[in-house]
């Protein structure tokens, strides 16, 4: 994950949560994302990683990681156990998108799951132009890129809607600047607030 | 009941005027209070967590004071079955009352309270160890600051019962074990010790370990159709018997397997961990290693959730290193800089 995308998504979520809360942060890193959560709006923090490098690494940032496979689910959580699932930037390159989502909204109050937007005007153009799309969000090259469940803005909302899923809050982003308009086609980024709860 | 007993430890490093630097060191079911260096006298007495314990060591005792300590029951200078009852003048023996991992912490909060040391920085330990480990969070919340468990599990399966038993009956049915009394017939059972020591050595590898080390490979030239060592496996199984029978005691051995056994942080709480561990103030690091089949990943995971439950602090690491159960003895690099990653968390 980059400092910029860290960035954007703390700066979100940071006004999505509040002090004391349970927020489990899925695919950690090395724990950059909830340091920031935990020192500036004092939240109480879990991650999880896969990677051992990473877990090290979260551990020295002070944080509480668990290292496991997202992969293989949430089983071990118990439901409602947090405030706030966070899965930043990561959803793209799940083999099972719609497991995790629903175990994110089972384990969680609420989750914020952010994104690249397949649907932003630069990669409609490399499309047009014959190219897999290749941008600051998606740095990859179509033969060594993780991200295998790629998807638009207007995707994931029909994705939320057809599992009765209530999209609370959605911020879009292009390079750091917030889109208001025509965030489909304007947006590199996607920041979603979602529940289950009416 | 005992009337009296001894404790033999160690330290190592010094400890801060603030006593806030001291950490103890559990050990499992064949250790001692000798955890590492080495007597100036004996140069291969080296101690048995040595590698991880020392100057600039993950455990570095250059910044911890580090106490070792033999558990009661011990064969290593606490007091325990071979020591003599005063009461009889005789060795214990049998006699010796029977020990739960919670009379071990019990006692270790002894020495610490001899040594002042209120709350300990840390409490570590591998496997048996690591239960020590979990108990003093749980026994003494207000007293542990950070708990180490590796490769440990809340409780044993029935299979791990079943390998402990088989152990003692090697040990209770050597017609040398005397009733536990074998110290007044000047023997002890060596040959059902050596047999238990085995037996353990077994489900302390990796099967891929075992046949990475030792494979097929013969002793000497070609099958000698007897029942001398032939394999290389079984000269190293044999080497190990031999090696612990001579130095270890048989009734030591015995209870110290009993309190694995025996151990359930959860049997208050009717089966319910997490709310045996919602007690304990401390922050956890719970370490498992994948090719550790007698306290398997799974069981460690029933520590970590049962926190998480709880929304405590842990922080869990699952670790590929190669050597089965033993592998939280081992000079693992990537183990070795997690420890002393948390480590360097810990606030003197």
């Amino acid at each position: 994950m980059s400092g910029a995308l860290v960035r954007s998504d703390f700066d979100v979520i940071a006004g999505w949560v509040q002090r004391g809360e349970r927020v489990l942060d899925l695919g950690c890193g090395e724990g950059e994302l909830l340091r920031r959560l935990i020192d500036v709006r004092g939240v109480r923090g879990w991650g999880v990683e896969i990677d051992v490098d990473k877990v090290i690494a979260a551990i020295g940032n002070g944080i509480n990681v668990i290292q496991s496979d997202l992969e293989t689910g949430l089983a071990d959580f118990e439901d409602r156990a947090f405030e706030h699932v966070i899965l930043s930037q990561t959803l793209q390159a799940m083999r099972n998108t719609e497991t995790i989502v629903t175990e994110m909204l089972r384990v969680g109050r609420e989750a914020v799951v952010s994104f690249p937007n397949f649907g932003y005007w630069k990669h409609r153009r490399d499309i047009l132009n014959g190219h897999m799309p290749v941008s600051e969000d998606l740095p990859y090259q179509w033969y060594d890129t993780p991200n295998i469940h790629l998807c638009t803005i207007a995707d994931f909302d029909d994705f939320c809607a057809a599992r009765d899923i209530t999209v609370k809050d959605r911020k879009v982003f292009d390079n750091g600047v917030e889109i208001h308009e025509e965030q489909n086609y304007l947006g590199s980024v996607a920041v979603y607030r979602i529940t289950r709860e009416k | 009941m005992l009337p009296a007993y001894d404790l033999v430890y160690e330290t190592y490093g010094t400890l801060n005027a603030a006593k806030s630097n001291a950490i103890l060191v559990c050990h499992a079911l064949s250790g001692n209070h000798h955890v590492a260096g080495t007597y100036a006298d004996t140069p291969d007495s080296v101690g048995w967590w040595d590698n991880i314990i020392g100057p600039g060591r993950p455990l570095d005792t250059n910044r911890f004071f580090i106490v070792g300590v033999n558990n009661l029951g011990g064969c290593h200078g606490s007091t325990g079955p071979s020591s003599v009852n005063a009461a009889t003048g005789k060795p214990w023996g049998a006699a010796f009352p029977m020990m739960a991992v919670v009379d071990w912490v019990r006692a270790q909060a002894r020495l610490a309270d001899l040594l002042g040391i209120d709350v300990w920085a840390a409490v570590v330990g591998g496997s048996l160890g690591g239960m020590q480990a979990l108990r003093w969070a749980i026994t003494f919340p207000e007293r542990v600051r950070h708990s180490l468990v590796i490769a440990a599990a809340p409780k044993l399966t029935a299979q791990n019962i079943a390998f402990n038993d088989v152990a003692r009956q090697a040990i209770l049915s050597d017609p040398d074990f005397h009733g536990g009394h074998y110290y007044e017939h000047q023997t002890k059972p060596w040959r059902g010790l050596r047999l238990a020591r085995m037996l353990g050595h077994i489900t302390y590898l990796s099967d891929d370990q075992m046949g990475e080390r030792f494979g097929r490979d013969l002793r000497g030239d070609g099958l000698k159709f007897g029942y001398d060592i032939e394999f290389e496996v079984e000269s190293y199984l044999r080497h190990q018997g031999d090696k612990f029978a001579d130095v270890f005691d048989a009734n030591t051995y015995l209870l110290m397997t009993k309190a694995l056994d025996y151990f359930d942080p959860a049997r208050k709480t009717n089966g319910d961990l997490a709310a045996a561990l919602s007690v304990a103030r401390a922050r956890f690091l719970v370490v498992a290693f994948t090719t550790d089949w007698r306290f398997a990943p799974a069981r460690s995971r029933e520590i970590v959730d049962a926190l998480l439950r709880n929304g405590q602090d842990v922080s869990y690491a699952e670790l590929g290193c190669d050597y089965g159960h033993d592998s939280f003895l081992m000079p693992d690099p990537t183990y070795h800089k997690l420890i002393s990653t948390y480590m360097g968390t810990i606030q003197t």
